[in-house]
């Protein structure tokens, strides 16, 4: 009768740990081996035959498909530079220059993975289309109200994610530091 | 009490086991992953448009909406595939993936360095099975090995500006993938 106990224990708390350790490293998880630079994370091996098999799973649970490292990388950001989630409610600032490529996109999606509705259909920006300053750094004001410049509207969203894709880049795993990738700055403004 | 220990140490390894065991099969039985919802939507060794994202409807999550994009869902086990995709004005790739959606090789416009990115996708055997002449004499042929029968090619060209869309449009409109 022990042993049987015993063993009816020992399963039952087999599968707890067991699935409560991968659902938890596939939501909750953020994978390991990115590069971070600001408030941005990138998965270059991702991209490659390298992928490890946490972001492996997590890819065939979301059901999205990785940028290929041939083609680009995607930089993910879900706070601001000093580690406040971005709230949809918020005026957010995104300044600064992007590491060198031929092409950038900045797309902001729901922590699903959803493009956001807005009345003025913008869902994102592209390299050639944001309005710049002299010097070639630009702003992007991110909120739920219109601005005047380069406005990307959150529709009043709680949650959501930037993400700025740079493609045909030398930017990549061997990437280290912000010195190598400048990445916008994201500062936090008033609340609606 | 010590025995008590005992069995919670091994239903602890038992569910470390479980864990690698479940984060590994995903990938295989995943009925939800970027091929299965692309397979509903395209037949085998064709070159389809996929619809762009919009925040009612998407295929997939995180993709980006600057680009057109057509898909090529391949199947190897009747030979070797042709691809050839026209470049449109402002950037365009091609990128391979596994059935298990594992990316394995991509490239650019530039990285092709052509008009037309051409490329022949075939399995390791069927490489191996080139007479050799001939690949020499096709020295400029460029070939990629898929490590899965089956699989993804996915074509994309960005719309830098809204006023591009159709020459995106029609640079992948023109795009094929066929056996050889």
């Amino acid at each position: 009768m022990p042993l049987l106990l015993g063993t009816a224990f020992a399963l039952i708390v087999a599968a707890v740990v067991g699935l409560g350790a991968t659902w938890v490293a596939l939501t909750r998880g953020t994978a390991y081996g990115g590069v971070s630079i600001g408030a941005w994370t990138a998965w270059p091996k991702n991209g490659t035959a390298g992928i490890d098999p946490y972001a492996r799973a997590m890819v065939a649970r979301t059901g999205e498909l990785p940028v290929g490292s041939g083609d680009g990388v995607a930089f993910y950001a879900g706070t601001d530079d000093s580690g406040q989630v971005l709230d949809g409610r918020c005026d957010v600032l995104l300044g600064g220059i992007t590491p060198q490529a031929r092409f950038w996109t900045l797309t902001l999606y729901d922590s699903e993975g959803r493009l956001v509705a807005n009345s003025a259909q913008r869902q994102g920006f592209t390299s050639q289309e944001i309005i710049r300053k002299a010097d070639g750094s630009f702003e992007i004001l991110v909120g739920p109200r219109a601005r005047p410049g380069n406005w990307l509207p959150t529709g009043g969203i709680e949650r959501y994610v930037l993400v700025l894709r740079l493609y045909d880049t030398p930017v990549g795993m061997a990437t280290r530091s912000g010195r190598e990738a400048p990445m916008p700055a994201i500062s936090k403004g008033a609340c609606l | 009490m010590i025995r008590v220990l005992l069995w919670l140490l091994g239903a602890v390894l038992l569910g470390g086991i479980v864990h690698l065991a479940t984060v590994l099969l995903i990938p295989v039985m995943a009925s939800q992953d970027a091929f299965a919802r692309l397979s509903a939507f395209a037949p085998v060794n064709t070159v389809v448009a996929i619809p762009a994202p919009t925040p009612e409807k998407a295929l997939m999550p995180f993709m980006d909406p600057a680009f057109v994009t057509s898909i090529c869902r391949y199947d190897l086990s009747r030979g070797p595939l042709k691809l050839s995709v026209p470049i449109s004005q402002a950037y365009t790739s091609v990128s391979f993936y596994t059935r298990s959606d594992v990316a394995y090789y991509a490239i650019n416009d530039r990285a092709a360095g052509r008009r037309v990115i051409e490329l022949d996708l075939m399995t390791a055997a069927q490489r191996a099975d080139l007479p050799e002449n001939e690949e020499i004499t096709a020295a400029d042929r460029l070939i990629v090995a898929s490590p899965t029968t089956t699989g993804l090619i996915v074509i994309r060209a960005l719309v830098p500006e809204p006023g591009w869309i159709s020459a995106a449009r029609n640079a992948l409109a023109a795009a094929q993938c066929r056996p050889q």
